[in-house]
This record gives C-alpha cells, sequence and structure tokens, in this order.
C-alpha cells in the first residue's frame, strides 16, 4: 500500500469511529468517555488531513490551500469510479 | 446544508459486472425500504421532534442514509459497467435499459419507482420513532434477503456492512424512545403530544 493509500485508509476509519461517537453522543450526550475519545480521534484526523492535502489536494472541497494552477477538486476517480484510470 | 465528501462511507470494489443481481440490489436505492426512503424519512422527521436529542440523531441518521443511498448506487453502477447487448439481453436487465441506459434511477426490485408512500411522518414523537425502528428492522430485512440470494463476496461485504449500520440506527432510534418517554407521564405517554402541544410532559 502506497503512502496515499495508507493515509486515506486511516483518515477514513477515524472518519466512521468518529460518526459512530457522534450517533452515540446524540443520545448520550454527556459521556465523557465518549468526548475524550472524539477529541482524541478528531485531533489524529485534522493533522493526517492536513498531511494528506499538502501533499495530494483537496481530501473536502473546503480545503485550505490548493496548490497550483489547476482545481483538483474536479479530478477522478470519483468515489464509486472502481478500476478507472487516474 | 450539507458538504460532500469526495469517499464512499466504506469501499465498493466490484470485478465483475452482473446486471442480474443489479436489479435485486437497486431495492435498497428506491425500494420500499431503500435507503433513498431512510434518508427522507429521517430528515423530513426532525422539524417536528420536540427534543434536542432527537433532533440530533434523526438529521445525523438522515445524513448517514445519503452515504448509504451513494454506496448502494455505487454498487448497482459497478455491476451494470460494460454491458454488451447480448449480457442485457440475458439478464433480463432489458426492460431497464430501455427507460434508464446503464444509469441509476431510483426503482425497486419489483420496478415500481420510489414513492413518497414509502415513508411516515406523523408529527408525533411516539409514533415517528416507532416507523423508525421499523424502517430500520424492515432495511435490515432487505439486506438478509440480498445476503441470501447474492454469492459475489464483492457484493456481499459492503451489503453486510450496510445490514451492520440498520442493527446500530435501530439501537440509537430506541435510546431516543426512551429519551422521549422519560419525559412524559409514565402512566399514560399518549396523554399529549409533546411534538404538538404546548407544555406538554411540563
Amino acid at each position: 500500500m502506497d503512502n496515499r493509500a495508507a493515509l486515506v485508509k486511516r483518515i477514513h476509519a477515524l472518519d466512521f469511529a468518529l460518526l459512530e461517537l457522534n450517533l452515540f453522543l446524540d443520545t448520550h450526550p454527556d459521556c465523557e468517555e465518549a468526548l475524550y475519545k472524539r477529541r482524541e480521534y478528531q485531533a489524529e484526523r485534522m493533522a493526517l488531513i492536513e498531511a494528506y492535502e499538502s501533499q495530494y489536494g483537496p481530501y473536502v472541497v473546503t480545503a485550505k490551500q490548493v496548490q497550483g494552477e489547476h482545481w483538483s477538486w474536479v479530478d477522478g476517480p470519483w468515489p464509486w469510479e472502481y478500476g478507472r484510470e487516474c | 446544508m450539507w458538504q460532500y465528501e469526495k469517499k464512499l462511507q466504506y469501499p465498493v470494489k466490484i470485478k465483475n459486472p452482473n446486471p442480474k443481481i443489479a436489479q435485486l440490489v437497486i431495492s435498497q436505492f428506491g425500494g420500499p425500504d431503500g435507503e433513498l426512503g431512510a434518508s427522507m424519512r429521517y430528515l423530513s422527521q426532525r422539524y417536528s421532534m420536540p427534543y434536542d436529542e432527537l433532533r440530533a440523531i434523526l438529521t445525523d441518521v438522515g445524513t448517514e442514509e445519503l452515504a448509504h443511498m451513494e454506496m448502494v448506487s455505487a454498487i448497482v453502477y459497478q455491476l451494470t459497467r460494460n454491458l454488451t447487448p447480448d449480457e442485457i439481453k440475458r439478464s433480463g436487465f432489458d426492460k431497464y435499459f430501455v427507460d434508464h441506459t446503464s444509469a441509476v434511477y431510483p426503482i425497486a426490485a419489483s420496478s415500481l419507482p420510489w414513492r413518497a408512500e414509502y415513508i411516515g411522518v406523523k408529527g408525533d414523537v411516539i409514533t415517528d420513532l416507532h416507523e423508525d425502528l421499523g424502517a430500520e428492522q424492515k432495511a435490515r430485512t432487505t439486506y438478509d434477503n440480498l445476503l441470501r440470494l447474492i454469492d459475489d463476496p464483492d457484493v456481499r461485504d459492503p451489503l453486510k456492512f450496510l445490514r451492520q449500520r440498520e442493527i446500530v440506527h435501530y439501537q440509537r432510534f430506541g435510546e431516543g424512545l426512551r429519551l422521549a418517554t422519560d419525559r412524559l407521564d409514565s402512566k399514560n405517554f399518549y396523554a399529549c403530544n409533546p411534538s404538538f402541544d404546548k407544555n406538554c410532559g411540563k
């Protein structure tokens, strides 16, 4: 697995953990343990997204910076396009 | 408002197109218990929810359902790639193909287009949460049925993920129902409707 794929895999795993915590906290808004875990995962996610965007372009459309002279958000493959050449 | 994240919630990587099973999986996009209806149900119900936790869970689950709709659509899309006219005829995909080519259109496996009658939005917290608990179980049953009919591990894997999410949502809605009833008259939860009657449960 190359660095980009490894980075994306870790961000996606954190996204999923954060979503689960989000839903859990919706019905347990005062659970300290879940709030602590959320802070921990969110900090790691922010750092990894920054690392990703500085090397590979926007992870989300509101990315802090877009390098160069090209709006790389448009570039595929899009998430549903398995097997398409980059 | 919403913001798109350029990823699937869980990967969909199907090596072998198969229009026969695409016609089954599409039910979880536009069928009676599919992800489109799930999202519309929760995002419509949330306005009349009387408690903040319930507004939150319906917003967040309704949002996740959009991501599930995208995953189901991706499965259908990948199963209907690069088809020949002969494959289209042999698989029974020809009737769909006439109207939609290889686009992804919200219909049930039985070919009925998506309709708003699939969702209940009643404006009563107990009624709506029971609709949601039932909806999650109906979607779980549909995924179970799909898993009974489909052998391809590339298709089964994301379907199993989606099935599991129905169970998590069911759990959260159950907690939501408990939060609601805890705030009502324990001798008669139906004494008033907190989504409409002023001072109900106060």
